[in-house]
């Protein structure tokens, strides 16, 4: 017995060596940023890349704080009216195809559902096409097509299913004799909702609205593709800076760190729905 | 067969998506591959239906097919990458182990961060510039004695390093999904082989590994997609240079810099069709299994 114990123990050991050796690897990325984003420009030589700064200033940092601000303000504009409108979305139409279901809602969902696998690609050119004929249309320049609100629908729209499957896997938990008995009671389809459904969405809508969040915040794609100079949300910007060859390391380093704080936070306080959304997303419920 | 009366309240509440999703899923996919059908090859003239003109002629084009092998390089070494990363280590923790909410923490937190944040790193780390004018992870090979590469400039194997970026990004999530699938065992089960005299490995070889087949179909599933259209990382990592180019980036530059739509559309039509040939069929069985359920 005692030999499998022992052998047990190293085998233990062994598994946390390994998992230890990863995370210091996993961590090489984070600490380069945060070592070279401290590092004045005297210190930009390459002989001295790996290690700390000999004097910490904040220069880099209040450089890229004024070059990427306008980008980071785009971008709350853009995921927080973005994240909440998926949200409400995608409550009804979960609750709708898990508790009110209609003729050909299976079928629908799995239409819905390959939504979520398409390359935006695929629809970007069309997209702008569209979003170009209705500033035309319109008379506003710069809303549709290179504006916010232009960015702030396709992300909707194309948030749909993941929101729906999210809510819906969510919804489905619920059980149907608490529909059934308000149904019986007399309520209606919205009057249902709002009784029974809504007040035990909480853990779904912050997953569905974290999940946006991140993701609108994240984008760049659309965003290359959609928005401009006045309306570039931080990815973009971020991505502008980098490029710029006169950019020294620091000052990209510090950039990328400021625009990664909201989702990091986020992740950070609220991880565990942050989680339930990547399950979500591998059809898992 | 319910009246219609209950159900039609539903429908319209669900008809503003369906509205949406029609138009701008599949109405614009098929607008898209239309568009790639004719011959508008510059942003001025009305395009000539010209049939499938487009999806053979984009063969000619050298730099198609430099994309669509790097493409391919890119996804073995990302999805396999980040499945066996993954993999090991949920492996690791899989009976439990002191820490794990940590560990777990720290392997998907990567997730949390945009391609273009992290690209700007790994552009740094993957600087091929050597000895002296080392910067990044060629002067820690250095400094610790192991070969200096030309990462992500290499003309054979460049893709290769590209894809190391995104397995570290990605491994976590991996992680987490086959964590989630050796949990999902239930313990009985392992017991009973256990019982029939199975070794822990036959446990494992007969028992874990045969449950975990939804997980890696679903693993797989999502990194392949995730692959087929790289385009953030790729962008903030070298930008538009031929020698990392795959069809998502050349996408891009047939729109902005070169200005044709028709080419687009085109390459656009071949991005979607390599992730619908695999992602429909695994839509209609995973829709299918649940409803059995």
């Amino acid at each position: 017995m005692t030999a499998v114990a022992g052998r047990r123990r190293v085998f233990t050991g062994l598994r946390l060596a390994v998992l230890i050796a990863f995370v210091a690897i996993f961590l090489i990325p984070i600490y380069v940023l945060l070592v070279t984003s401290f590092k004045p420009l005297t210190e930009a030589d390459p002989g001295q890349a790996w290690n700390l700064p000999q004097t910490w200033t904040l220069e880099a940092w209040r450089v890229a704080w004024e070059k990427l601000a306008p980008g980071l303000w785009n971008s709350v504009l853009l995921a927080v009216p973005g994240s909440l409108l998926s949200c409400v979305l995608g409550s009804m139409n979960g609750y709708v195809l898990s508790k009110w279901r209609f003729p050909g809602a299976d079928l629908l969902f799995t239409l819905f559902l390959f939504g979520m696998f398409i390359p935006y690609q695929g629809v970007m050119i069309p997209l702008v096409q569209l979003l170009v004929g209705l500033n035309e249309l319109t008379g506003l320049q710069g809303v549709f097509y290179g504006g916010i609100p232009g960015l702030v629908l396709a992300h909707v729209v194309y948030g749909i299913p993941i929101c729906t499957l999210i809510f819906r896997n969510y919804y489905v938990t619920i059980p149907d004799e608490l529909i059934e008995a308000s149904r019986v009671d007399g309520a209606g389809m919205l009057r249902t909702y709002g009784s029974v459904v809504l007040p035990v969405s909480a853990p779904a809508i912050a997953v569905v609205i974290i999940w946006q969040f991140t993701a609108l915040w994240n984008d760049f794609l659309f965003a290359v593709f959609l928005t401009g100079p006045t309306s570039w949300p931080a990815t973009v910007m971020l991505n502008n800076i980098a490029g710029a060859q006169a950019t020294p390391y620091s000052q990209q380093m510090a950039a990328a760190i400021l625009a990664s704080i909201p989702t990091m936070l986020i992740y950070v306080l609220l991880g565990r729905f942050f989680m339930r959304g990547l399950m979500a997303g591998a059809l898992k419920g | 067969m319910r009246r219609a009366r209950t159900w039609l309240p539903g429908l319209l509440l669900v008809a503003p998506s369906i509205v949406a999703i029609g138009v701008f899923v599949y109405g614009m996919l098929g607008w898209n591959f239309r568009l790639a059908m004719t011959d508008e090859h510059d942003e001025v003239t009305e395009g000539k239906f010209v049939g499938l003109d487009n999806f053979i002629s984009l063969w000619d084009q050298p730099r198609w097919h430099i994309s669509v092998n790097h493409a391919i390089v890119f996804t073995i070494v990302f999805v396999l990458g980040a499945l066996v990363l993954g993999w090991l280590l949920a492996f690791l923790m899989e009976k439990g182990i002191r820490g794990e909410g940590t560990f777990r923490a720290i392997y998907l937190f990567p997730m949390a961060i945009s391609f273009v944040a992290t690209g700007i790193v790994w552009r740094w780390l993957m600087n091929s510039g050597m000895d002296e004018r080392a910067v990044g992870l060629n002067r820690l090979f250095d400094a610790i004695g192991l070969p200096q590469w030309q990462w992500f400039r290499d003309p054979d194997w460049g893709m290769a390093a590209m894809a190391l970026p995104a397995v570290w990004q990605m491994s976590g999530y991996v992680m987490a999904l086959f964590l989630a699938g050796f949990r999902g065992v239930p313990e009985e089960l392992r017991e009973a082989a256990r019982v029939d005299g199975c070794t822990e490995w036959g446990v494992y070889r007969h028992v874990v590994l045969p449950l975990l087949r939804p997980v890696t179909l679903s693993a797989l599933i999502i990194l392949g997609h995730i692959s087929l259209k790289v385009f953030d990382l790729i962008v903030a990592v070298s930008g538009k240079q031929i020698i990392t180019d795959v069809p998502a980036v050349f996408m891009w530059v047939a729109v902005f810099d070169s200005h044709d739509p028709a080419k687009g559309a085109t390459i656009a039509s071949y991005i979607v069709l390599s992730v619908a040939i695999f992602v429909i069929p695994y839509l209609v069985w995973s829709v299918r299994k649940e409803r059995r359920t």
